[in-house]
Formats: structure tokens, C-alpha cells, sequence
């Protein structure tokens, strides 16, 4: 593999590879000395075309552990107001020698594009594109549910992950139901009618309308909590649900539903939370929480990302993974 | 006898294996005059089974060895200078010792000294692990054509070789049995009659 | 203008015979016949002869983007797909909804001699679906103008399609309908279904298009109308069409090449090529439109022939503008999806791409004719046999978006006659003299 780009194009293989590496990453960040030396002199993009401070920061620290150096190029510009172009942006990159280019962009599919319109020869990871993908947040999921109740170790057959929010706009919902299912994991979607995809029914998973008796009866390992951006709610006649407070209510996280779930269930969340919508205060900071283990991880993953993307012999040859 | 023979010549045998890693273990409690200071660091992969052989060899030497607590391993993988003319190495595991590796002296064991580059990549992951009073090298077998100013203090056999002979370290704990061999020597139809 | 003896041809893909051009009208049809003095000679062995063909939907882009399109280039592409005559569609810059603007275009069109042009007048002012054109004006005027239709855009208020339904009676006009529900194609982008919510792009859902034409048919039946459906897409729109056509209901609609043969699968690369409106569906869908073609539900194929300048479409999905170009394809396309399927035969082709459009945008008079003596020799000379590689940049069109780009298509025209005059031959574009 050259790139990454979908968490669906993993095989089972590629993604414990990747969570192996991940884990001898997340050793290494343990020490005082957190930098290695292995990506010196390669040269790593974040190509933000979309604000998340979160995520560039996240791979900016990977790549910098590993002493790559590393350029921020924010390109401003939306689909209402287009900046420079993405084929224009890709030639400059390649002229300044990128190895790799962290992309991420509103529009699905670009980071597809640059890895194969030929605009640019450096590994293309995705680090979130429009309501596609997210592969590198469905890496740290599956290597922070594989810590807490898998051992750390191979992968997560058997056990059950709820995902529970806006899936019809969620990258992060598309790359896990791929991901977790390659590793052997159930999954359940649940949401809102509005809120999940026409189509949904080919996806690796099942779907429900009902937090609760989904909690109550399927009895999930993980409970992974999605964003829920408010603009959903306004639009007056195209809004997906009445408001916020009916939103808790159905598919909120609250004290109330947390006291339902298996003593061992994690609670997870890509971030940023809305605190008191999607999920309550008590849940976010309860002791099954792992949503702070979640960020560190992020990097561990990123990590290994980078490490097996870039680390080997000329990448166009492609590598083990 | 064949040509059907795979072209390898046996140089160490199971007893020479072990007899080795006792003159080794011999030499780094008399070279520390002791070996409670001592820690060892495997390099994986065959490094690994061979360290843990020698701390029991240090034990049953100097009672104050701690053969589990001075006992690790160190992966040089993401200190290698040749990464990128290979193709992509899966990173191994690293496990310092528990009595950690500051102030101690500390003993890598690897199967075969060469080139000297994984001894180097070595050094700077430990400079980055922490700060030994001393590292020291034991290797099984130095081949010779060292490219760095590296030389090891105990070593098994040296072993001359040229640069397109493959030197092969078999254990028991992943081969199934201990062997030292040579293959691709030019002299190998004479050797093998 | 030479006379012309086409050998061993033939016509709709019946029996060979010889077939002579001559004075701008078919002069002889017949074995062995008598070649007038001067006659250039073709061999038309193992070729088909068919009307010129006529397209109801075309993207000439002039005024306005003449960085995509011409009329010149556009109509000289409509000449090498086999065209003797396009509807262009209103939505130029200024758009055509004026007698002023569609004049324009038609005297363009007469000046490059390619095709006949007959523009297309825009239901709505500025396309802005809030008040009617000057619809009459425009049929008033030179252009003639019998097609309208405010195509790129819905006319989505119920009561301004009942009007313009009725109003264009009084000249005998139809109205095109783009039929897409505003509402339920906010930022749409591709067909809504299972490959849309894989790949994360907003979808653009049948039933917004299939709303509108059961509306629209209801409107013309109450009305007393005749109401044409531009680019029908799903099977749900062939449905309804059917169930129209069974009650009485005077409605002819159209089908594009690119929806008889590919699907939202293609939309698995990001390659805007494949962006279009309305979006590729689904197998089942292309399946529906073949059987709804043949069977005579969907009258016509039109091109909808839209040329976008390559930066238009070298960019993101979402940011690319909708649209694929078609004239230099459309014949090969037929011929591949419903010709060499068994579905139809050439007398089909000549139904479904000159006869009935012609008949729709009223210009029967000089187009869409049968192949016998005195008619206008509006032709196209067809190689069934050859196939070729579709090569973007090496089309007459001045845009590269074909979505059949490396491709192998069959079929080939060999030559088209605008009114005896030569317009292709051996497959290449002959200027007027």
C-alpha cells in the first residue's frame, strides 16, 4: 500500500500490522526522550483544506516523534469560496519535494484524487475527507478498544461496538463500521432515521433506532458517541431532528443510560464532544471514559501510519502494508 | 555426494553454541569484576533467546545477577540508517530491563557482527533509553567487513568470511536447534565430499 | 456542391442500394442507378443510411462560455456525431430568453453552416423560475423558437408550469422540463443509494426527479398540454411516463447515451468526468430506460452534449460542474446499448434520433424525413462495423469531458449531408466552400 486512504481497503492483516506498529509507537512515548530518528530527512505535508486543530496537531506531533519535518499548508477556501485549486496546491507540493501529504479536505474524495491524478507522487494520507472517510480516527478506535478489552493483541473478534449519532454525515461512522467489522467485531449503528444514510442496508453492520434497547439488550462492549453538529437541528424544514433537548433525550449518553451498560464497556468519542447533547458530563468524565486515551493514541497511530507509509524503500514500490 | 546438498557448511555445533556462551558469560563477570551491575540488552531477533541464555549463564556465575530483572530487549528498527533501501521492516519490541539501564553497564548480545550498523543504530537508541555507565558487545559470531569503528568485547567465534557468504545463527528457541552456518562459500563442493 | 452516389447502401439498415444526392434533396433510391455527370462517388458497402440526426438537447455554451463551446465548435462536433440539426439549450449568458438572444444563436448557427440550429427559449426570465419569458417573442422571431425550457434548473412552481403548459398552445410549443425537485437536491452531488453512502457524497435522490414528472404529467392532462421530459433517469420516471402515455396524456421524454450505459458505480473514482445532472443511477435504472426506449415509453435519445473547460472538472467532486459532453458519441452509444443488444433496430435509431425529435421541436419539415425522392438529403452515412477508442482532446468539441474517454465504442459516421451538402466525409469535418 502506498497511501492511506479508506479504512475499508485494509485488509485484516495490514490493519494488525498497523495496530502492532501503533503499539510499539505508543512504547516509545512513554520515555522521556519521545523522538526517534527514523523519518529524517522525509518531508511530511499537513494539507488542511478544512479547520481541525486536533488532527493536524495530532499529525504534526506524530511526524515530528519521528524526525520528519513537517509543513502546515493551510488552504483556506470552501466550497462556497474557492481558493486555490486542489491540482494546483498538489503541483507546488510536488515541487517542494513532499514524501507525504496529510490531507484533509471537505470535499469527499480529494485525497483519493491526489493520490491518483498523477499530480503528485507522494504517499497521500487521509486525515478526514468531507463525509467519506476518516481512516486514522478508526486506527486509534480500534487500537484503543483493542487495548481495553482485546489485550492489546490481534484483533477484536467477538465483540460488540455501538455507534451511536449522526452517521449520514459521520467520516468517523464509514471508517469504523469497515475497520472494526475487517477485525472481527459486531457493530451496530444507531441513529435517527434521518440520520442514516439511503443505502445503509449493504453496510457490514446493523442498524437501530433505539439507544436503549440496543444498550439494554445487544449489550456493546464499546459505546462509541458521534458529533452532533447543530446545524443539523436548523434549517427549519430540512432539519434532521426537532431540537436538541428531544436529540438527548432519544440518543444522548446520560448518567441514566450509563448505568445501564456492562461493567467493562468503554465509552469512546472522536471529539470535539458537545457536552450536554450527545453526550452528558457524567459520561464523558466517568471512569469508562477513554476519550482522553483516545487523543494520545491518535498520535501512537499516526505514528505507525507514517512509519509504515514512509519508512521503507522507495514508496512507489509500495510496502508491506 | 549430491549436488541435491544445500551449499552450506556447519562452523559451530549445539556444544559449541553453549560452550561460547559460557567463556562469554566468564568474560563479562570477570571484565565487570561481577556481574551485578551488568544488564543485557538482546537485539532481536536472535539476540533475544541468546541473552536470555547468557543471564542464566550469569546467574549461576555471580548469585547477585538478576536474570529476570537484568534482562531486556532492544529493537533498532526505527534507528536503522538503511530504512529506506528496504523494503518496510515491522518494528519489534523493546523492553528495558527492570532494573532499568541508567548507571548500569549495559551488554548488547546479537547473533552475528558485520557491517556494524544495527550496533550503531543500537548505541543511539540507548543514548536515547538512558545513560549507562558503560556499553559493551557480545556477539555469537563476528564475520568481519565492519564499515564503522565498531569492534566487539566478547564474541562466540570470529569468523572470516568474504562479503557474498551468508552467515546464518540457528537457535533451538526458533530454529530448533543451535548451529552456526556458512552458505554461498566458493569452496563449498570440497567441503561438503 | 457536387452531386453525390452513395453505392450499395443501407438505408435504415434494409436492403443495399444506391442512393443519389443531388440539388439538396434525395434525387434517386434504387439498385444501379444512373449517376448524375460530376457525382462523387462513395462505396457504401456494409454502411447504413440514416436521416440526419436531430437532437432536442444541446449545450452550445455561446454567449457566455465560449470557453467551453462555440456554435461553431459545437455544431461542427453535432456534424461529426452524424447531426444534422440541434436544439440549443437557453441557459447561455445572457441567457436565451429573449427574441434578441435566441436570434443570436440562430444566426450563429447559420453563419457556421454546420447543423441547423434552433435555439431553445428559456421558460422564466433569467432562469430564475419567478415569472414567464417572452415566450411568444421568441416564437415570433427568426429563430422560430417552438422548444422551451429553463434546462439546468427546474420550473418547480406548480403554477408557473401550468402556465407556461397552457401559454405555448398558442404557437404550438412544448415545454422541456428539467425535472428536479429543488428541496430534495440540496448540494446533491450523485445518485442517493448504496454507492453514495459509501463514498460519502450527498445524494441526489429518483424521487425528485420522478416527483416532478408525475406532477407535470397531471399539470398537461389538466391543462390539455403536450409536455415534454428532458433527460429522464430511473425506472420510477419510465413508470410514471408509461402510465401517461396509457391514460392519453400527450408527454414525450427523452433519455441521454450516458444513462443508457453507466451507472453510479462510476462514481467510485472522484472523477468529476462522470459528474451529471441528472446524476448515473444504477444498473437497474439503466436497465428500465433501455426497455422503456425500445418499447417506445421514452421517445427520444438527446445528448444533453454540456462542455465544461477542464478546470471545471480537474478538481474536486463536489466543486466540479455538472455535466458530460455527447455529440461526437451519442450514435455509438445507441448502437452499442440497443443495437448490437437486440433490443432495437436501425429503423429505431432513426426513430429515436431524428424522426421523433424532430417531430417534437417541429421541425419535421425538414428533418427526421424518410430516405425517398424529393426529400431534403438530411443524412448520415454510418460504418456499423468499425469500432474506435474515444479520444477527449481529438473531438471537434472544444471540451475534453466525454466520459467515454479510452473507451472502445462501435460505430463510426462516415459521412453527413446538411441539405446535399457534404458536412463530414471519411469521418472528417468539410468546411463550407
Amino acid at each position: 500500500m502506498k497511501h492511506l486512504l479508506s479504512a475499508q481497503d485494509l485488509t485484516r492483516d495490514e490493519a494488525i500490522l498497523l495496530l502492532d506498529t501503533a503499539a510499539q509507537m505508543a512504547a516509545t512515548q512513554s520515555r522521556e526522550i519521545k523522538k526517534l530518528p527514523t523519518l529524517r530527512g522525509r518531508t511530511v505535508v499537513n494539507l488542511f483544506f478544512e479547520d481541525s486543530t486536533r488532527t493536524r496537531i495530532s499529525f504534526e506531533t506524530a511526524a515530528k516523534r519521528l524526525s520528519a519535518d513537517v509543513i502546515n499548508f493551510s488552504a483556506k477556501g470552501s466550497s462556497v469560496s474557492k481558493g486555490e485549486s486542489l491540482k494546483d496546491t498538489a503541483l507546488t507540493l510536488h515541487a517542494m519535494g513532499a514524501d507525504a501529504v496529510v490531507v484533509r479536505h471537505w470535499a469527499s474524495g480529494a485525497p483519493h484524487q491526489l493520490a491518483h491524478a498523477g499530480w503528485l507522487d507522494a504517499a497521500v494520507l487521509n486525515a478526514g475527507d468531507g463525509t467519506h472517510q476518516h481512516p486514522t480516527q478508526a486506527l486509534l478506535d480500534a487500537f484503543t478498544i483493542r487495548r481495553h478489552l482485546a489485550g492489546g493483541t490481534g484483533d477484536l473478534a467477538g465483540l460488540r461496538v455501538a455507534i451511536v449519532g449522526d452517521v449520514l454525515h459521520s467520516r468517523v461512522a464509514r471508517s469504523n463500521v469497515h475497520l472494526l467489522r475487517t477485525l472481527g467485531a459486531d457493530v451496530t449503528l444507531v441513529s435517527p432515521p434521518t440520520l442514516l444514510p439511503v443505502g445503509v442496508e449493504t453496510w457490514p453492520c446493523a442498524t437501530s433506532y433505539d439507544l436503549d434497547a440496543t444498550l439494554a439488550d445487544w449489550k456493546p462492549d464499546a459505546v462509541m458517541m458521534l458529533r452532533v453538529q447543530r446545524e443539523r437541528m436548523s434549517g427549519g424544514a430540512g432539519a434532521f431532528f426537532p431540537s436538541a433537548l428531544e436529540y438527548s433525550r432519544r440518543y444522548g449518553l446520560d448518567h441514566r443510560r450509563l448505568a445501564v451498560l456492562p461493567d467493562h464497556t468503554i465509552v469512546m468519542h472522536p471529539g470535539p464532544m458537545n457536552r450536554g447533547l450527545e453526550i452528558s458530563a457524567q459520561a464523558a468524565d466517568s471512569d469508562r471514559s477513554v476519550i482522553v486515551e483516545q487523543v494520545a493514541n491518535g498520535v501512537a497511530v499516526r505514528m505507525a501510519a507514517l512509519y509504515l507509509l514512509l519508512a521503507g524503500g522507495s514508496s512507489a514500490e509500495g510496502t508491506s502494508i | 555426494m549430491s549436488f541435491a546438498l544445500p551449499p552450506f557448511t556447519t562452523v559451530l555445533g549445539p556444544e559449541d553454541v553453549a560452550r561460547a556462551l559460557t567463556r562469554i558469560a566468564h568474560e563479562v563477570v570477570e571484565r565487570s569484576k561481577g556481574a551485578s551491575d551488568v544488564v543485557l540488552l538482546g537485539i532481536p531477533t536472535r539476540g533475544v533467546p541468546l541473552a536470555q541464555r547468557l543471564a542464566e549463564r550469569l546467574a549461576a556465575i555471580d548469585p547477585a545477577f538478576d536474570p529476570v530483572a537484568a534482562l531486556g530487549e532492544l529493537d533498532v528498527t526505527m534507528y536503522r540508517d538503511d530504512l529506506h533501501r528496504n523494503p518496510t521492516r515491522a518494528v519489534g519490541v523493546t523492553r528495558l530491563p527492570a532494573v532499568g539501564i541508567d548507571g548500569k553497564v549495559v551488554v548488547l548480545v546479537d547473533d552475528v557482527l558485520f557491517s556494524g550498523r544495527t550496533i550503531r543504530a543500537a548505541l543511539d537508541a540507548i543514548s536515547d533509553l538512558g545513560r549507562p555507565r558503560a556499553v559493551r558487545l557480545a556477539c555469537l559470531v563476528d564475520r568481519g567487513h565492519r564499515e564503522l569503528p565498531i569492534r566487539p568485547d566478547f564474541v562466540g567465534k570470529n569468523l572470516p568470511t568474504s562479503t557474498d557468504e551468508r552467515v546464518q545463527v540457528q537457535l533451538a528457541e526458533i530454529d530448533g536447534a543451535d548451529s552456526v552456518v556458512i552458505s554461498g562459500r566458493a569452496a563449498v563442493g570440497e567441503e561438503t565430499r | 456542391m457536387p452531386a453525390y452516389v452513395i453505392r450499395n447502401v443501407r438505408p435504415l439498415g434494409g436492403d443495399a442500394v444506391d442512393v443519389v444526392l443531388d440539388g439538396g434533396v434525395v434525387a434517386a433510391v434504387g439498385a444501379d442507378v444512373e449517376a448524375p455527370a460530376g457525382a462523387v462517388e462513395i462505396d457504401g458497402t456494409g454502411h447504413v443510411l440514416l436521416p440526419g440526426l436531430v437532437d432536442l438537447h444541446t449545450h452550445l455554451r455561446e454567449p457566455g462560455r465560449e470557453d467551453a463551446e462555440t456554435v461553431e465548435s459545437g455544431t461542427r462536433a453535432a456534424a461529426a456525431g452524424g447531426f444534422t440539426a440541434v436544439h440549443a439549450m437557453a441557459n447561455t449568458s445572457p441567457v436565451a430568453d429573449t427574441a434578441g438572444v435566441v436570434e443570436q444563436v440562430w444566426r450563429l448557427g447559420q453563419e457556421a453552416g454546420w447543423v441547423d440550429v434552433h435555439p431553445v427559449g428559456a421558460v422564466t426570465v433569467g432562469l430564475g423560475g419567478d415569472r414567464l419569458a417572452e415566450l411568444g417573442a421568441m416564437a415570433d422571431s427568426k429563430a422560430r423558437v417552438r422548444v422551451f425550457s429553463d434546462d439546468g434548473k427546474c420550473v418547480h412552481d406548480p403554477v408557473l408550469m401550468r402556465r407556461a403548459l397552457e401559454y405555448v398552445k398558442a404557437f404550438d410549443g412544448v415545454v422541456a422540463q428539467h425535472a428536479q425537485e429543488p428541496r430534495l437536491t440540496e448540494g446533491a452531488q450523485m445518485h442517493e443509494g448504496v454507492v453514495s453512502a459509501e463514498i460519502g457524497l450527498a445524494g441526489w435522490p429518483a424521487v425528485a426527479e420522478e416527483a416532478i414528472i408525475a406532477r407535470d404529467v397531471l399539470l398537461a392532462e389538466h391543462v390539455g398540454s403536450r409536455l415534454h421530459v428532458c433527460h429522464l433517469s430511473t425506472r420510477g420516471s419510465v413508470e410514471i411516463v408509461r402510465w401517461a402515455k396509457a391514460r392519453g396524456i400527450d408527454v414525450t421524454a427523452e433519455v441521454t447515451p450516458h444513462h443508457l450505459i453507466l451507472t453510479d458505480e462510476n462514481a467510485r473514482g472522484y472523477d468529476p468526468t462522470f459528474k451529471v445532472n441528472p446524476p448515473l443511477r444504477t444498473a437497474d435504472d439503466v436497465e428500465a430506460v433501455r426497455e422503456g426506449l425500445a418499447d417506445g415509453t421514452i421517445d427520444i435519445v438527446a445528448t444533453d452534449h454540456a462542455p465544461h473547460p477542464l478546470e471545471d472538472k480537474d478538481c474536486e467532486w463536489a466543486a466540479a460542474a455538472f455535466g458530460m459532453t455527447g455529440l461526437e458519441t451519442a450514435l455509438s452509444v445507441v448502437q452499442a446499448a440497443m443495437v448490437d443488444t437486440g433490443r432495437m433496430t436501425w429503423a429505431d435509431v432513426a426513430r429515436v434520433l431524428s424522426t421523433n425529435p424532430a417531430r417534437i421541436g417541429r421541425i419535421d419539415a425538414a428533418h427526421g424525413r424518410p430516405i425517398a425522392v424529393g426529400e431534403p438529403a438530411n443524412l448520415v452515412l454510418v460504418d456499423p462495423a468499425a469500432t474506435r477508442v474515444v479520444d477527449g482532446a481529438a473531438q471537434q468539441t472544444a471540451s475534453a469531458n466525454t466520459p467515454f474517454r479510452g473507451r472502445e465504442l462501435p460505430g463510426r459516421v462516415v459521412a453527413t449531408f446538411l441539405r446535399g451538402r457534404a458536412t463530414v466525409l471519411d469521418g472528417s469535418p468539410v468546411a463550407a466552400a
